[in-house]
């Protein structure tokens, strides 16, 4: 049985983070979900560690899609990816954090493709 | 002529940090203005760490020190200069390597970071952001002869002036749109302390 495509969220804010995980638990078993939320200390910001660390937590050859939600967020999360070196990554660029890893995780649970997923979420593009 | 060495460049992050610490207080304030108030402190305490980090290292080279100070700015700073200051530090490193740091080294370094600075940030020429000044300074150092390092200072407190009326469109302070006009970009302002500690360094004698 393939792995399910898995799920990273990179929030500046650490309750951001632990909320949105709780909300798709609720519905969704078992997906991989893994947070980098918040600084090093947990304060408002994000770490490029941390986002390494999330996303070595849920990768594997299905690939997995980041979720972040405002532009420092989205640089750190593609240095993270640039120094881990890893193809199987993708940041969803202009996809609400919520409602974005909601659906990622919904149709990763049906047994989706990474490709299948990164084109659902593209009728949810936000406009900034 | 070597124009940077490994402890000159030592010296330079340390004249940063200095510079940082003293202007946390106007840094915050211009970040407040048009961002989220968090710039003075976050290169404070970033330069604070690059500091602590390479004081009492042993470098080969000026790019190993660089990519050292990149590294350790991408660590410990929350907001978006960590990235950004250490994608400039990084291509400057690999601008560098395996190289001793004269004139020409130095130009193609800093040309490297500015293109870095673009990509990372996805910014252009004009869009109210330190890229602007990173920009400048590499178009001077194109044009002109580098023994005149103060002109870089006049380039880049030109360019901070410029960046005061433009509208932004890149970054937290875009979310203002034409509200973001009469304040000066604080990227742009702490980029300013970045070479001024460069001109600091590089007028000592060797």
């Amino acid at each position: 049985m393939t792995q399910k495509v898995g799920i990273i969220i990179v929030s500046h804010s650490f309750q951001i983070g632990e909320g949105v995980k709780v909300l798709i638990d609720q519905v969704i078993e078992d997906v991989p979900i893994s947070l980098a939320c918040g600084t090093e200390d947990n304060d408002i910001g994000t770490s490029i560690e941390k986002i390494q660390g999330a996303i070595e937590q849920v990768a594997s050859d299905s690939g997995a899609i980041i979720f972040y939600d405002l532009g420092s967020a989205k640089m750190n999360a593609e240095m993270a990816i640039e120094l881990l070196e890893s193809s199987s990554i993708r940041i969803a660029e202009e996809i609400p954090v919520v409602e974005g890893s909601y659906i990622a995780a919904v149709e990763s649970n049906l047994g989706k493709s990474l490709e299948e997923i990164m084109s659902s979420l593209e009728k949810i593009k936000i406009n900034m | 002529m070597i124009i940077l060495t490994v402890d000159k460049t030592k010296d330079w992050m340390k004249e940063i940090q200095q510079r940082m610490a003293d202007n946390k207080d106007q840094l915050t304030a211009l970040d407040q203005a048009i961002g989220d108030g968090d710039h003075g402190i976050n290169m404070a305490r970033g330069f604070h760490e690059v500091v602590a980090k390479i004081n009492h290292a042993t470098y080969d080279s000026v790019a190993d020190v660089l990519k050292s100070a990149a590294m350790t700015l991408m660590a410990k700073v929350g907001g978006a200069s960590g990235p950004l200051y250490g994608t400039a530090f990084l291509k400057m490193s690999l601008a560098m390597q395996g190289k001793e740091v004269d004139q020409d080294v130095f130009k193609q370094s800093i040309n490297d970071a500015a293109e870095g600075l673009q990509d990372r940030g996805k910014a252009d020429f004009g869009e109210k952001t330190m890229y602007d000044v990173w920009k400048q300074v590499s178009n001077f150092l194109e044009e002109e002869d580098v023994e005149d390092w103060h002109g870089i200072l006049e380039v880049c407190q030109a360019t901070i002036e410029d960046t005061r009326e433009m509208t932004a469109t890149k970054g937290r302070a875009s979310y203002l749109k034409e509200r973001s006009r009469g304040h000066v970009d604080p990227g742009s302002m702490s980029s300013f302390y970045i070479f001024e500690a460069l001109d600091e360094v590089l007028d000592l004698e060797a």
